[in-house]
């Protein structure tokens, strides 16, 4: 278990250390360098940066300080904001974004495995069916296309639910909807099929046979094992989220770090980019690797291995 | 009714699948004495296991009891409430399942798992409860019950689950324990010693056994009376002895013919028995042995055969016996 | 067990003569064997939402690949004076085109803001999303079956070490690091293109070539995985074992047994991955990371129609709900696929 973890964690280190170096040699491709290639760089933040990451000296030497820093959080000055550092503007930026993917996360869970289970238990009748086309078409819609229709249809059709910023409860609908929608119907789908498999097993026989009511047979004992493989969708389900937030918070203009990673992208803010993104990563990869250890310690059949 | 601890009267059962009515039981009639073992023996698919759950009430869907009555401990489980049924199953009486590793759930202890019968059907605390499960694991021949209460079902060997489930079945004193394969999934070592296990508590404890399996040899040193099945009906049944020295059904004496037998002196070849299970979307109209039958006659594909009383318990469907009666006459009448 | 007979049969004597065999044979149907294709299709054809699925693809391939070549209008072309034409309208010029007896195709979708007609940029547009999921889908295969079929082969030390990048890979936020190369790879292609003899890439546009890039560096990695457990679990079958024993080579058997073997898994996988690579172009199109102007993509269409979405929502109406219908249709022709070639993994 202890060899596991280590394992876990260190794979997840060499992961996000694959992450940023990957991340500091392609944004070096561009020509000239992510820290030179604008005129429009203010004198100060180049002096700031020429300073801090040696632009004159060798690549590697640059990319030497330029990890040193980040592993202290330190990405350096934004390139259009002036005199804002990476990490103010993430520190800003990403409670916004969090606040948001949190809510469509829980959303999803508390919608999906409901909706994933009942669909289970009413196998082939106009309940599933229903459920399983819902589930369907919200795997099949893109994001950007629930955003967008989400929005003309409440929002310029109907005008009943704003389209903009973040400030009221009703300013969240849209956008956690649209967030919530894919892993949503995902769930659905992984609870049904972990749900139909379950009722087949050997063990819920018994659990009948034992007296208990379909009920409790499937509170007690078909639940806790069908959830397993969901919790297994967390980490993926959150990074889902986190790049869903780009086209969600674009189009429905939250000042999130979604939205200000695209409008970095757009306006060319090299710094801002390396930063947003291992920051991001460093944060999927982490919590990816909590959820592989914490399943460890749910699930018991594999819990000697 | 009252004579027998269980009595199935004409059994019918159908599972309605998308493909069309599978007949799983046709026309099935059983008993068990109290105290009685009864072997029932049949390959895959005859219908020995759907019998045994329909008879808790445990038929699974899309399966169907579409006829008969089933008695059992002077309950007529076919006219019982899915609640009345409740407050019977594990309590009056419970079953073992074949395997061992899927039958008990994977995320609860073994502690858990043996404590939920005992709740369920009876007033004890959770003190009493775990009191009486290590008293369970220790007459199961379960070993520091204490450290095994705590335990995962995977950190048990397949046959210390076997007896772990054993211990579920017996946790209320039934009086009918049923066990499908038992002993199936399991090393050969490890499934005397459950067999024995059995036969054992049941001398403890008095309660009746109804043991299926496809294993002859199994039911040759456990059971009182046994029963063979056959695509949904039983063809042949009678006391052990019977059914090993007098067996007068074809299928029977193939089934004796197909496995070894160490008292025999000189060496014998096993005979398989030829061809193919029926297909019991569309069962014949006749006998349902009839295709592999060696001695098959006309009538045979035709009419199935009533039951020719052989003794008190011997009891066979085969036309055959009919014919020995039949001649010498050119006509009778049947009865 | 009582006796009973309810009606009294009567019997006669040559009801007890031996059956002949082939009287006994007539009870036992037997079902003809058929083919694993054979059946696997039989099953995709009864399957009607797979079948319906199909249809819609061939017809949506049908318009975006053949349509468009003998349409009127171009997709760049931009025609003076037809800026944001409601669906099936004439603007003025055209409409005194018409008045003076010549014929104007009409135009279907309108117009947008610089007078393109919708309805051919939306053909092309889909044309780009289609190629992108099929070429990225080709590649994905190619790469990611060889990997795992040789990680899976060779076990040992080999498959350790292949499997730890495939790990790494595998917990790399996949759209993180896309959006990230298809920025970095932009500008240097582009450079790259101006030199003489790379101009192939002008045409195909470095935009989808960093697309294509990106798949081929890390999408690979989920059927890599799925070959590998595959071919794993045959490398066990006796099959191989007696291949093995006639003397057939690593790479015969490879080719021959293990990855005929699998076919039905990469068919399916490779047919799942295509909407999922349709989703992250157009995703990439809608953040203004895909094809480069003037060529459309459904994704792009969709970004541009949000600019003007309250006075012209049809122009998002369009690429927005052929999108979902490709990616819904391939999505449902998998889950056909899949339950016709292995009616267990029915999920």
């Amino acid at each position: 278990m202890l060899k596991y973890i280590i394992k876990r964690i260190f794979l997840a280190v060499m992961t996000i250390f694959v992450v940023a170096t990957i991340t500091f040699f392609l944004m070096n491709m561009v020509p000239g360098g992510p820290f030179v290639a604008e005129k429009s760089i203010s004198a100060q933040a180049q002096a700031a940066l020429h300073e801090k990451f040696g632009l004159d000296k060798p690549l590697i030497v640059q990319y030497k300080n330029y990890m040193l820093s980040a592993a202290q959080g330190d990405f350096g000055l934004s390139l259009k904001q002036r005199g804002r550092t990476v990490s103010d503007i993430i520190i800003s930026k990403f409670p916004v974004s969090a606040k948001l993917g949190g809510i469509a996360v829980l959303l999803a869970l508390s919608l999906g495995i409901p909706l994933g289970s009942i669909a289970a238990l009413n196998r082939g009748k106009w309940l599933d069916d229903v459920i399983i086309v819902i589930a369907t078409c919200g795997i099949a819609f893109p994001s950007f296309v629930i955003c967008t229709v989400g929005m003309y249809v409440f929002g310029v059709y109907l005008g009943v639910l704003p389209t903009m910023g973040l400030t009221t409860p009703a300013h969240y609908v849209l956008p956690v909807f649209a967030l919530s929608f894919y892993p949503t119907a995902y769930i659905t789908r992984l609870m049904r099929s972990s749900m139909l498999d379950v009722i087949g097993q050997d063990y819920m026989r018994t659990a009948r046979a034992k007296g208990l009511s379909q009920m409790a047979s499937l509170f007690k004992h078909a639940l806790r094992n069908a959830i397993l493989p969901v919790i297994t969708y967390v980490g993926p389900m959150l990074a889902f989220t986190l790049t869903g937030s780009f086209i969600v918070e674009k189009i429905f203009v939250i000042p999130g770090l979604g939205g200000q990673f695209v409008s970095s992208i757009v306006n060319r803010d090299y710094t801002v980019i390396m930063g947003t993104t291992i920051f991001l990563a460093t944060l999927v990869i982490t919590i990816n690797a909590l959820i592989d250890i914490l399943y460890k310690f749910i699930d018991p059949r594999i819990q000697l291995k | 009714m009252n004579e027998y601890l269980v009595e199935i009267r004409n059994e019918r059962l159908s599972f309605f699948t998308p493909a069309g009515e599978v007949k799983a039981l046709n026309d099935v009639s059983l008993h068990v004495r109290e105290g009685e073992v009864l072997g029932i023996v049949g390959e895959s698919g005859s219908g020995k296991s759907v019998t045994s759950y329909s008879l808790m009430g445990l038929t699974a869907h899309p399966g169907r009891l579409i006829g008969g009555d089933i008695y059992f401990n002077g309950h007529h489980i076919n006219k019982m409430s899915e609640r009345e049924l409740r407050e019977i199953r594990g309590n009056e009486v419970s079953i073992i399942f074949q395997d061992p590793m899927t039958s008990l759930n994977p995320v609860f202890t073994v502690g858990n798992q043996i404590r939920e019968v005992i709740l369920m059907h009876t007033n004890k605390s959770r003190k009493e409860a775990n009191e009486r499960a290590r008293e369970l694991l220790q007459l199961v021949g379960i070993n520091e019950p204490e450290k095994r209460l705590k335990q995962y079902p995977h950190e048990l060997s397949g046959g210390m689950r076997q007896r772990v489930m054993i211990a579920i079945a017996l946790a209320c004193e039934p009086k009918l324990l049923i066990a499908d394969e038992p002993t199936t999934a399991l090393d050969v070592t490890i499934q005397a010693q459950i067999i024995e296990l059995m036969m054992n508590l049941r001398e403890k404890m008095g309660m009746s056994i109804i043991l299926i399996t496809h294993d002859l040899g199994v039911v040759a040193g456990m059971c009182d009376r046994i029963a063979v099945m056959y695509a949904g009906k039983v063809i042949e049944s009678g006391t052990a002895d019977e059914i090993f020295y007098q067996p007068s059904h074809e299928y029977t004496k193939g089934l004796l013919l197909s496995v070894p037998n160490i008292n025999d002196r000189e060496h014998k070849q096993l005979v398989p028995i030829e061809g193919l299970p029926v297909d019991m979307l569309n069962p014949p109209a006749g006998c349902p042995f009839a295709p592999r039958c060696r001695s098959c006659m006309k009538i045979c594909l035709s009419t199935m055969p009533s039951y020719t009383k052989l003794s008190e318990e011997h009891y066979s469907a085969c036309w055959l016996l009919d014919k020995a009666k039949f001649e010498g006459q050119s006509e009778v009448q049947h009865d | 067990m009582t006796e009973k007979n309810p009606l009294s049969l009567q019997l006669k004597v040559e009801d007890f003569l031996p059956a002949t065999d082939a009287e006994k044979q007539s009870l036992t149907q037997m079902r003809p064997g058929v083919s694993f294709w054979k059946d696997a299709m039989r099953r995709l054809r009864k399957n009607k939402v797979a079948m319906i699925s199909l249809t819609v693809i061939l017809i949506v391939m049908f318009f975006s690949f053949i349509v468009p070549n003998f349409y009127p209008y171009q997709y760049e072309l931009q025609i003076k004076g037809s800026e944001y034409l409601k669906p099936m309208t004439y603007s003025t010029q055209e409409q005194l085109r018409i008045d003076a007896g010549e014929k104007v195709f009409p135009h279907i979708l309108g117009t947008d803001n610089l007078g393109r007609d919708y309805a051919v940029r939306v053909m092309v547009g889909s044309r780009i999303s289609l190629m992108v999921g099929l070429i990225a889908s080709a590649i994905i295969l190619l790469i990611g079956s060889t990997y795992g079929a040789v990680s899976g082969y060779f076990g040992g030390w080999v498959d350790l070490v292949m499997m730890r990048i495939v790990d790494i890979i595998y917990t790399v936020p996949d759209i993180l690091l896309i959006v990230l190369i298809s920025f970095a790879i932009r500008d240097p292609l582009a450079i790259l293109a101006a030199k003489p003899g790379f101009g192939w890439i002008q045409t195909v546009g470095p935009n989808l070539i960093s697309i294509f890039l990106v798949f081929a560096l890390l999408y690979w990695v989920g059927m890599a995985r799925i070959v590998r457990s595959q071919v794993l679990a045959l490398k066990q079958n006796e099959y191989v074992t007696a291949a093995r024993a006639l003397g057939a080579g690593t790479g015969r058997i490879i080719r021959k047994h293990l990855l005929t073997n699998t076919i039905g898994t990469l068919i399916v996988t490779t047919t799942l991955q295509i909407p999922s690579s349709i989703f992250t172009e157009s995703f990439l199109s809608f953040l203004g990371l895909g094809v480069a102007v003037p060529l459309p993509s459904l994704g792009s269409l969709a970004s541009d129609a949000l600019n003007g979405l309250n006075s012209y929502p049809y122009l998002l109406m369009a690429p927005a709900l052929l999108i979902s219908l490709i990616i819904l249709s391939f999505n449902l022709l998998g889950d056909g696929l899949r339950d016709a070639f292995d009616p267990k993994m029915k999920s």
